[in-house]
């Protein structure tokens, strides 16, 4: 057992972890409401750094802290929900890019998150179990949600918003909905990753992080949950099993993401929906099951 | 005092604005927000101090090298990851141009390294002129007329040659343009070509004057200037101009006051309420819900 599960894998097996928990986020406000966002790692940063102050400054228990992480994280997904509805497309994705800058320069020059040098030590908490667990519960809200009525919702809002007004779909309420509720995935992996890596620094949140969660999502297939998973996997993985081209490696990940966007646009399962797929390889009715 | 920073804020506005018109033309004509044109905006200031080492090039012949190596290698990006993405949707294409941009940068870093390199002195002899209680250098001189002189030839060509017109024309329907027998692939190809000398232009300027350039600079670069862009409205070449030397004042402002440590956040903050206020940016044109 010592072969697989040693220091080095289980350290990966924990970021695969965390980045699928924050893509699912991700992936609810960009695959399945349409919203576009790049301000992803401005709402980890937030459930990071709440978490880590709770942690280190009251030293209130993990499960608090992870909670109140999340939860920040989610108030500022409201936030920042409000003003910007009136915004749509591009302009959405400019103002939140707009935000997490924002947020990044904010957190370098506050006194009490640590300027520049960030926070450390933050107590090592985080456990493949915990990340584990909140994986599989993350996964299963979102399925959840998806087939809810407030998913229904969000789905006819990416398809078209006009319409979706017409027919009644308070579009503003259920797009903070969607913010706060990606937001509050984006602080659950932010206070996960704070509280694994025990240091956290301002420079870790930039816009090359809210773009790497995003081409999880877009690589996998947005919208879809388990495309978001392998999506996440992949790219977390990318950089290691690049290892053995070491210096080359970002040059690969660029030309990879190209290479994918050309071949599959749609990311790698885009459109595959996995319950007609299964219907379809064992020759299912769709009737019989009663759905 | 305040003409001087006035004049400072004008000098950095001006290479702002210089790179803000690579973003509008192409988010004009394929409303793609290109984020690879920050490390174009960096290879020209490379390629330009390539010059400058190896061949002892005054600014001029510095300037115009890089402009037509950019020239070629904003062509050849185009044609190798946006344009097999012509058809699909936009968010591919913004991930391909993500690539692109973390391609660049690490092939520039691989070839010189990651450190921060100066341009020889001997580049432009620096005087200063009085004029009452304002200092300006040669080189702020310099830097706003070329800059001056460069969007003004993009201006004559837009609005007076053949090539203009096309462009002009996709830009306002895209595929009326086609039917109407323009070559759709030429007009994007010039513009991605005048985007791109425009940007290396700005980015030799833009070395010289903070004498420092370095492989990561695209990146922040790249967003004020996207910034700029947004704030003159997005796909109006006067408003990228306008919007250029608006942030510039603005970033300067903030250094005087001692707030130098703020100046992203500035930008990004006068994005924000120009989004919030006047979505459209200060001279964009209205956008349209169609039905």
């Amino acid at each position: 057992m010592d072969f697989i599960f040693n220091d080095y894998n289980l350290r990966i097996l924990i970021s695969v972890g965390i980045y699928i928990i924050m893509a699912l986020g991700l992936n609810l406000i960009t695959g399945v409401t349409g919203q576009l966002s790049l301000g992803h790692a401005a709402f980890m940063s937030i459930g990071a750094y709440t978490s880590a102050l709770i942690s280190m400054k009251l030293g209130l228990p993990f499960g608090v802290a992870l909670l109140a992480g999340a939860l920040m994280a989610s108030f500022f997904g409201v936030l920042v929900g409000f003003p910007t509805l009136r915004l749509t497309g591009d302009y959405l994705a400019i103002a939140t890019l707009g935000f997490a800058e924002i947020v990044r320069v904010l957190l370098v020059n506050m006194q009490f998150t640590g300027g520049a040098l960030g926070l450390s030590p933050i107590p090592n908490k985080t456990n493949l179990y915990i990340v584990y667990l909140l994986v599989f519960v993350v996964i299963f809200a979102m399925y959840r949600i998806e087939n809810s009525r407030v998913g229904r919702a969000f789905l006819a809002i990416r398809e078209d918003e006009i319409a979706a007004e017409a027919m009644g779909i308070q579009t503003t309420k259920y797009k903070i909905l969607a913010f706060a509720m990606g937001a509050f995935c984006a602080g659950l992996g932010g206070a996960l990753y704070a509280h694994y890596i025990t240091y956290i620094n301002p420079i870790d949140f930039g816009f090359m992080k809210s773009i790497e969660i995003l081409n999880m999502v877009v690589l996998g297939g947005m919208g879809s949950i388990p495309g978001t998973i392998i999506g996440a996997s992949l790219l977390t993985l990318a950089p290691e099993t690049l290892r053995f081209v070491d210096e080359y490696r970002m040059l690969f990940y660029g030309a990879m993401l190209i290479a994918l966007m050309i071949f599959r646009p749609n990311g790698l399962l885009g459109g595959v929906n996995f319950r007609n797929l299964v219907f379809k390889t064992f020759k299912l009715n769709r009737s019989s099951q009663g759905k | 005092m305040f003409y001087q920073q006035l004049l400072n804020g004008l000098t950095v506005g001006s290479a702002y604005a210089l790179i803000a018109l690579g973003y509008t033309m192409v988010y004009g004509i394929i409303t793609l927000i290109n984020f690879a044109h920050g490390e174009i905006f960096m290879v020209g200031a490379f390629v330009g101090l390539a010059l400058a080492i190896f061949f002892k090039a005054n600014i001029f012949v510095t300037i115009i090298g890089a402009m037509v190596a950019c020239m070629l290698l904003g062509v050849v990006v185009e044609k190798i990851a946006y344009r097999p993405l012509r058809r699909s949707s936009r968010l591919s294409a913004l991930i391909s141009s993500i690539g692109v941009s973390i391609f660049l940068s690490t092939l520039v870093q691989l070839i010189r390294g990651p450190q921060t390199t100066n341009y020889p002195t001997n580049i432009i002899q620096n005087s200063m002129y009085h004029l009452g209680s304002i200092q300006i250098s040669k080189l702020q001189v310099m830097m706003i007329l070329i800059s001056a002189l460069l969007m003004l030839g993009l201006h004559l060509i837009v609005k007076y040659t053949k090539i203009g017109k096309a462009m002009r024309a996709v830009s306002q329907d895209y595929d009326a343009a086609s039917l109407m027998g323009i070559n759709i692939n030429q007009v994007i190809s010039f513009t991605f070509a005048v985007g791109s000398a425009l940007a290396a232009a700005g980015g030799v300027l833009v070395g010289i004057y903070f004498n420092a350039v370095a492989p990561l600079m695209g990146l922040s670069a790249g967003l004020k200037a996207f910034s700029a862009a947004v704030l003159g409205g997005i796909g109006s070449i006067p408003g990228a101009m306008l919007g250029g030397v608006i942030l510039g004042i603005a970033e300067i402002t903030a250094i005087a006051l001692g707030k130098s440590s703020y100046t992203d956040a500035i930008a990004f903050s006068i994005l924000l309420l120009v989004l919030l206020i006047k979505p459209t940016g200060l001279l964009g044109r209205p956008i349209q819900r169609k039905v």
